[in-house]
This record gives structure tokens, C-alpha cells and sequence, in this order.
């Protein structure tokens, strides 16, 4: 296999060090015509850790989403992913960082005139050089990783929601990202289905060491997925027990309120806060 | 007095969209020309493009190239009987049909199946985040949707209108035969005799420009899909409106621009 390097895109390769922010955006602006959808937000996200944004409907969250991939520009501030100032880059070299990032679309956005196996192994089969049975048995090991083994080649219309979602995880963790990002991926869902997508988010970033941004204004599944840790069993299974201190602290919370940061801090410190905005969004 | 700043206010924002619609569009065109010529080429999209858009609408070019050759013998058999020109009726048909029905029917039906098809399909991707879905796996939507299709369309159209062209003049055949009685040998002689090369290069030369129009619209139009279910509905319907009068116009200009070239 040959997959994709940076290199190939014309972009100058910058190892991103330990622990050294993955993303990092600073005084980002963005408005479209009369509206400010972001003002003034800075923050970063390290390798390995996980930042999960809360806020309301329409407060912003996706938009920080679609500016990490490039999807869109800021009017002001500057973005950076992978070692990379995406805000002044051109597509073609965008695809070069998003060959290393992946997304988990809010509705799973699975291509419908695809099976499942081929939704999971679309940017291997397209955009690498990885044969075409080694993508089938990367496409069963990631379907197996999420439970879904058996529905490979199964249009998307045939599964559930929640079996949706999770083809969704599987097709951006195929290509062994460095990076994900959630966008509500929970949303619309039972508790029980939300409870297994969580379980994908948390196996994904500490069996994987994937850094994970998640996007979402479910409570529970933020705290779940902070408080959470996955680690294998003697038996080689995996389980979810709660998770260290240091594992905790290693997410973080960011509060959107009208395009700011709210409130930035630990899963503790939110529950502890005094600001009546957040005692309101908690209660 | 409070009205009319109002209307021009409102007519300066129509013209200043309709201005970013046409600008949109020819970078489109620009982006899918530059795509035809540079790496990645999806080279199977491409394929599956000229099976949907060539072969899937063969039926209904070859429905409308025969009836209509039929019609123009029927309609045109009568006003050359006031002539006394009955046997000329082979040149007649094929002179419209080679120069002008052919390519702009052929088209207008393209327009109709192809235009509303690519703008309901890419409508969808768009409303259902599968364009962002692509771009985030890193692939580049222009590339990997409009170009074959533009490809598949600049490709499939001149060779619709052929076929559209001879089941038209096959259709006049019958009818030439069967109900004007016109021999065959005397038909096919004034068909042969009513065509000039320049002609033929003007019907062959015309799809290409008409193929290459009504898929790029079918594409801009699909990818500026807004609002929901609603907004795919709204942009098939304008994709096929803008396609079939953009064909007229083009057909016109190519047709000037042709004779001034050929004659």
C-alpha cells in the first residue's frame, strides 16, 4: 500500500510533536452577510485528547467543525490543523490534510448509491493505491470494530439510524486518521443507540489514539465519553471502566454562546461552575 | 416617494445575484475543463456517465428522431405538393433534420432527462452532506461528480444527435414510401442530394457545444442546491427551464458563428 502523503499534495511535512496542539485556532471570526456566526475563538486541541463542544442549536458548533476540514474560511484569526495554516490554503492542498483527518457527519451522510463496505473503504478504494482485497479485509476489520461485520454489503437505506451513525465512524477511521471530529453524532438517537455510538467514540480514541473534537448538546454523551476509558481485557475484549484522573483532564469542555467561548475547562470545573448560562444548559 | 427606492434597491439585489449565478457558473466550467486535463481522473465515473447519460437516453432519441423525421414528411409532403415537388421531400427532411432539428431536439431532450437527472442527484448529495462528506475524505467533488459528467455529456451528445438524425430520416422513409409514394431510390437520392459537407460538420459540430452546456448547468444548478427536500425539487426544475433556453441561445450564436466559418 502507498497511502496519500502530505508530501504528495505539495505541503511541507511538519510532525506534529506529543502532545503538541492538532488544532489551534486563534481570534477566528466568521460571519455570513449581517451574521456573526464566531467571534474571537481561540483554543487548541492536543494530540490524544479530547475536545468536546457543548451549546445550543445555531450557537456555532458545526461551523468550528467545517473550519478545521476547510470546508469553510474565516473572515479573521487564523486556523491551524496537523501542523498546517488551513485558513489560507488552496483545495487541492486541503486534501492533503484531509487525507489525514476524518468526519462523522451529523446524519452519518453515507453515500446512498453505495454498499456499506464500500462507503467504509471509499477513500481507500479512491484516493490510495492500497489493492483491492487488502481494502476488503481493512473495510471487515473496522466493521467488525464498530459490530457491523455482517451488513458489509447492505445498502445504507437497509440499516437503522444508529447502525448509520456507526458505518459513519467506520468510514472515517478506516484510513487510520490522525485526527476526528464528531458533529452531533448522537443526535436523534435512543439512549441505548447513543450509548454504543459513545462506546466507538472512546474505543476509537484510547485503543486508537485518535485525538477526537466532538460536537454535540447532549449532556450525557459528553460526560460519558469524558469520564469514560476503553482498555482490553486479558481476554483480548474490550471494556469501558471509568476513566483515570489524568484520562479525565485530558478532556475538555468548550461552552458556544452566540459564536464565543463561553467557558472553557475540565468535566469538573463545568459541573462547578457558578455562571448561571451554564447552571441553566446543565440543569 | 418611499416606493421606488424600494424596487430599485430589490432589482440592484436580482441583478447582483444573477451576476454571482453567472460567475459561478463559468468557474465551474473553468474548474471542469481544468479537470479534464489533470490528475486524479476517475476514469470508472466516467464510464458509468456515458452508460447513464448514452445509453440510458437513447430510447427517447430514438422516439423523437423517428417521429419527427415522420411528422416533417407528412407536414412538408402537403406544401411541396402545392409545388409540385413531392419527390424532394428526402431533402428537405434531411437538411432540417442534419442541421438543426436533430442537434437542438436531441438536446432539448437531453435537457429534460440528463439536466434534471444530474440536478436531483448532486441536489441530494448537497442536502445530505455527502458533497462535505467527499471534500472531508478528500476528494474533490468537481473532479469526481462534474467531470465525468460533463465528460460523459460533451461525448454522448453528438453521437445522440447521429443517431437521432438517421432514425429521422428513416422515419420520413416510411412515410415518404408508405403515404406520399415516393420511391425509395428517388428519397434517398434527394436526401444524399440535399446535403452539403459544410452542413453536416454544422450538425456534428453544434452537440458538442449543446452536450457541454446542458451538463454543466445540471451541475451548477445541483451544487448550489439550498433548503432541504424542497430546494432538490425546486433545482430539477430549474436546472431543465435554464438548460432547454440556454440550448436555444447557444443553437443560435453556434449556428451564426458556424455559417460565418463554413459558408
Amino acid at each position: 500500500m502507498r497511502a496519500k502523503n502530505i508530501a504528495d499534495f505539495g505541503l511541507p511535512i511538519e510532525l506534529v510533536e506529543p502532545h503538541a496542539p492538532v488544532v489551534l485556532f486563534d481570534k477566528v471570526w466568521l460571519q455570513f452577510d449581517e451574521k456573526v456566526i464566531l467571534r474571537d475563538v481561540t483554543f487548541s486541541v492536543r494530540a490524544g485528547h479530547t475536545k468536546i463542544f457543548l451549546g445550543a442549536s445555531g450557537a456555532g458548533k458545526s461551523t468550528i467543525l467545517k473550519l478545521m476540514l476547510g470546508l469553510l474560511k474565516p473572515d479573521a484569526g487564523t486556523v491551524w490543523v496537523l501542523g498546517h495554516r488551513v485558513d489560507t490554503m488552496n483545495e487541492t492542498q486541503l486534501m492533503g490534510v484531509r487525507h489525514h483527518m476524518g468526519m462523522v457527519f451529523q446524519e452519518g451522510a453515507l453515500f446512498d448509491s453505495f454498499s456499506v463496505g464500500e462507503n467504509v473503504g471509499y477513500k481507500l478504494y479512491e484516493e490510495t493505491d492500497m489493492p483491492n482485497d487488502e481494502v476488503r479485509r481493512r473495510v471487515e476489520e473496522v466493521l467488525g470494530f464498530v459490530g457491523l461485520g455482517e451488513h458489509i454489503d447492505k445498502p445504507p437505506s437497509a440499516l437503522s439510524g444508529g447502525q448509520r451513525r456507526r458505518v459513519a465512524i467506520a468510514r472515517a477511521m478506516a484510513a487510520r486518521p490522525k485526527l476526528l471530529l464528531y458533529d452531533e453524532p448522537t443526535t436523534g438517537l435512543d439512549p441505548m443507540t447513543s450509548l454504543t455510538i459513545d462506546a466507538e467514540i472512546i474505543k476509537l480514541r484510547d485503543l486508537e489514539q485518535v485525538t477526537s473534537v466532538l460536537v454535540t448538546h447532549q449532556l450525557r454523551d459528553a460526560f460519558y465519553v469524558a469520564t469514560q476509558e476503553a482498555r482490553r481485557n486479558g481476554a483480548g475484549e474490550v471494556e469501558l471502566i471509568p476513566a483515570a484522573r489524568e484520562k479525565v483532564e485530558q478532556a475538555d469542555f468548550v461552552m458556544i454562546k452566540e459564536g464565543r467561548v463561553h467557558f472553557e475547562g475540565t468535566a469538573e470545573e463545568l459541573r462547578h461552575s457558578k455562571d448561571p448560562y451554564l447552571q441553566t444548559f446543565l440543569s | 416617494m418611499s416606493e421606488a427606492p424600494q424596487k430599485s434597491g430589490w432589482f440592484i439585489e436580482w441583478v447582483k445575484s444573477a451576476l454571482l449565478e453567472v460567475q459561478e457558473y463559468f468557474r465551474l466550467c473553468a474548474a471542469a475543463i481544468r479537470g479534464a486535463f489533470s490528475r486524479p481522473f476517475y476514469a470508472h465515473d466516467l464510464m458509468e456517465q456515458i452508460d447513464v447519460i448514452g445509453l440510458g437516453s437513447l430510447t427517447v432519441v430514438l422516439l423523437t428522431g423517428f417521429f419527427t423525421g415522420a411528422v416533417l414528411a407528412l407536414q412538408s409532403g402537403m406544401t411541396l405538393d402545392q409545388f409540385g415537388a413531392r419527390p424532394f421531400v428526402g431533402r428537405l427532411i434531411s437538411a432540417s433534420m442534419i442541421k438543426e432539428l436533430g442537434p437542438v431536439l436531441t438536446a432539448l431532450m437531453l435537457a429534460g432527462r440528463v439536466g434534471s437527472g444530474i440536478a436531483a442527484e448532486l441536489g441530494s448529495m448537497v442536502v445530505t452532506e455527502q458533497i462535505a462528506a467527499l471534500r472531508a475524505l478528500g476528494t474533490d467533488p468537481m473532479r469526481k461528480l462534474v467531470v465525468p459528467r460533463v465528460l460523459a455529456g460533451f461525448i454522448m451528445c453528438p453521437i445522440l444527435t447521429v443517431v437521432a438524425n438517421t432514425v429521422g430520416m428513416l422515419g420520413g422513409w416510411i412515410i415518404a414510401v408508405t403515404q406520399l409514394r415516393v420511391s425509395s431510390g428517388v428519397y434517398w437520392t434527394s436526401v444524399v442530394e440535399g446535403l452539403f459537407i459544410e452542413d453536416v460538420w454544422m450538425g456534428l459540430i453544434k452537440p458538442f457545444f449543446l452536450g457541454f452546456v446542458i451538463v454543466t448547468i445540471g451541475c451548477h444548478v445541483g451544487l448550489r442546491t439550498s433548503g432541504g427536500t424542497q430546494g432538490v425539487g425546486r433545482a430539477t426544475t430549474n436546472a431543465v427551464v435554464a438548460a432547454s433556453v440556454v440550448v436555444l441561445v447557444v443553437d443560435f450564436f453556434v449556428t451564426r458563428l458556424l455559417i460565418s466559418i463554413l459558408f
